[in-house]
C-alpha cells in the first residue's frame, strides 16, 4: 500500500466517522428533550460535519478527484470506513449520549496524538477539532453522570445504553495496514496505543456516575474500517444521500 | 454589483488589511473579520489579483462561507477582479488571537470575552478549575453556566445571579 492509498484510507475513517455521527446527531434538531440540549446537540453536530468536510476534502484532494461532497454523497455504505458504533440509531437520550461518549473520549485522544503528527493538513485539522471534541466529550462525559446517579429509570436506561452498545467498542481501536505504513512514518497516530487511556476516563466517569461498566467477555463486532457495517447505515445513507442523488449538481 | 475598473491602484497589502478590516463578522458584527483573526494571510498577485488565507473558527461555523463572499464582494469593490481564498487551517484558530481592544468591543456588545486559554479550560472530564466569568452588563463574578454550546458555535450560554439576566460567552478556543 502507497502512503497516499494509507492516507486517503486514513482520512475516509475520521471523516466518516465524523460525517455519520455528525448526520445522526442532526436528527435530534428539533427533538431535544429541553432547548438547551437540543441547541448543544446541533452545536455539536454542526463541529462534527465540518470536521467531516476537512477531513473528506483532504482525501479527496489527495485522490485528485471529486470534492468533499462527492465522498459524502456518492458512495454507498460498503465504502464506508466509519466505525460501527457511530452509525447506530439514536434510540433515547441515554442511548444518544453514551455513543458520543464513547466515541468523543476516543476522538479527543486521538486528535490529541494527531495534532503532533508530520502531515500539515491532518495535523491542523485535529488541532482544531480537538478543541471541539473536548467540549462533546465534557458535555456527554456530565451527561452520563446526571442520568446515571441520577433517578431509577434514568440510571436504568443509561445502564441498558451502555450493555447495548459495547460490543462496537472493540472496533474503536481497530487498526489494519493503512495505519502500519503511516504510523512509521509519524503520519498517523496507532489506535492500539490509546485503549488504555481511554479506558481510564471511561473507568472514572461510570464510577462518578455509579454505572456498571459492562463485561468484556462478549461478542465484539468489528470490520468498520473495511467497509463491513450494521443494516443502519443504509438508512442513513438513503436519507442523507438522497437529494443530490435524485438531483445530481443541483444548486441551492 | 458594479464591478469599478481600479477606483485607485493598491499596492501594498496594508491597505488590503485596511479593507478586511472594515467586514464584519457575520454572527458578532461589533467585530471584524480580521480582529477575529480569521484572516491569516494576504497576497497581491498583480494589479487585478489577489490572495487570501482565512482559517475557520470552528469546523463547522456556517459563517465561513459568508465571509468568504463577503470577502469578495469588498475587493472586487475595490477593483480586484481575480480574488482567489484559500481555506489554512494550521496554525489552528484561537480566541488568545483576540486583542484586548477586541474583547473590549465584545464585551461592549453585550457578550463575555474569552479569558485566555489555560490548560484548565481544555480538561475534557472532572471538575475545572476556571476563574468565574464576570457578567458583561453588572461585572458580578456569580455567574452560572446554562449550557457550553449556545446560539453560534463559539458562544456559551451563562446567565447572571447577580443582576438576573442570562448573557452569552465567547467560550475560550
Amino acid at each position: 500500500m502507497t502512503e497516499q492509498d494509507a492516507l486517503f484510507e486514513y482520512c475516509l475513517r475520521l471523516g466518516d466517522n465524523s460525517l455519520v455521527l455528525g448526520h445522526r446527531l442532526s436528527e435530534w434538531c428539533g427533538h431535544g428533550p429541553i432547548l438547551e440540549e437540543d441547541i448543544a446537540l446541533a452545536n455539536m453536530s454542526l463541529d462534527l460535519i465540518g470536521q467531516a468536510r476537512g477531513f473528506l476534502g483532504y482525501a479527496a484532494k489527495l485522490k485528485g478527484a471529486g470534492s468533499d461532497d462527492d465522498l459524502a454523497f456518492k458512495r454507498d455504505a460498503r465504502q464506508f470506513r466509519n466505525c460501527m458504533l457511530v452509525e447506530q440509531p439514536n434510540g433515547d437520550f441515554a442511548m444518544t449520549m453514551v455513543r458520543s461518549f464513547f466515541y468523543s473520549a476516543l476522538a479527543y485522544l486521538h486528535f490529541k496524538s494527531l495534532a503532533k503528527t508530520k502531515d500539515a493538513t491532518i495535523s491542523g485539522l485535529a488541532e482544531k477539532s480537538l478543541k471541539e471534541v473536548t467540549y462533546h466529550l465534557r458535555h456527554c462525559s456530565d451527561w452520563i453522570i446526571r442520568l446515571g446517579d441520577g433517578t431509577d429509570e434514568s440510571h436504568e436506561r443509561t445502564q441498558n445504553a451502555l450493555e447495548e452498545l459495547w460490543n462496537y467498542t472493540n472496533e474503536l481501536f481497530e487498526t489494519d495496514e493503512a495505519d502500519q505504513t503511516l504510523v512509521s512514518q509519524n503520519l498517523a497516530v496507532d489506535l492500539k496505543t490509546l485503549r488504555k487511556e481511554w479506558d481510564d476516563i471511561i473507568n472514572k466517569v461510570l464510577e462518578d456516575a455509579t454505572l456498571k461498566r459492562p463485561d468484556d467477555s462478549r461478542f465484539m463486532s468489528k470490520g468498520g474500517i473495511k467497509g463491513i457495517h450494521t443494516e443502519h447505515l443504509g438508512f442513513l445513507l438513503a436519507e442523507m444521500q438522497f437529494l443530490p442523488r435524485a438531483y445530481p449538481d443541483t444548486k441551492w | 454589483m458594479k464591478i469599478s475598473s481600479h477606483p485607485h491602484i493598491i499596492t501594498s497589502t496594508h491597505q488590503i488589511w485596511d479593507i478586511l478590516q472594515t467586514i464584519p463578522d457575520p454572527e458578532v458584527p461589533a467585530i471584524s473579520i480580521v480582529e477575529l483573526g480569521v484572516v491569516r494571510n494576504v497576497e497581491i498577485k498583480d494589479a487585478d489579483s489577489v490572495k487570501v488565507q482565512i482559517t475557520p473558527t470552528y469546523s463547522g461555523c456556517p459563517a465561513l462561507k459568508t465571509m468568504e463572499e463577503d470577502v469578495k464582494e469588498k475587493l472586487r469593490e475595490h477593483g480586484f477582479i481575480n480574488i482567489e481564498i484559500e481555506t489554512i487551517y494550521k496554525p489552528a484558530w484561537t480566541t488568545d488571537w483576540l486583542s484586548e481592544s477586541t474583547k473590549q468591543k465584545l464585551k461592549d456588545y453585550g457578550i463575555a470575552p474569552p479569558q485566555k486559554l489555560t490548560i484548565e479550560h481544555l480538561i475534557p472530564i472532572g471538575k475545572k478549575n476556571t476563574e468565574p466569568l464576570a457578567c458583561p452588563f453588572c461585572e458580578s463574578k456569580n455567574t452560572a453556566l446554562t449550557s457550553q454550546f449556545g446560539s453560534t458555535a463559539c458562544k456559551a450560554l451563562y446567565f447572571c445571579n447577580n443582576c438576573h439576566q442570562p448573557f452569552e460567552h465567547f467560550k475560550c478556543h
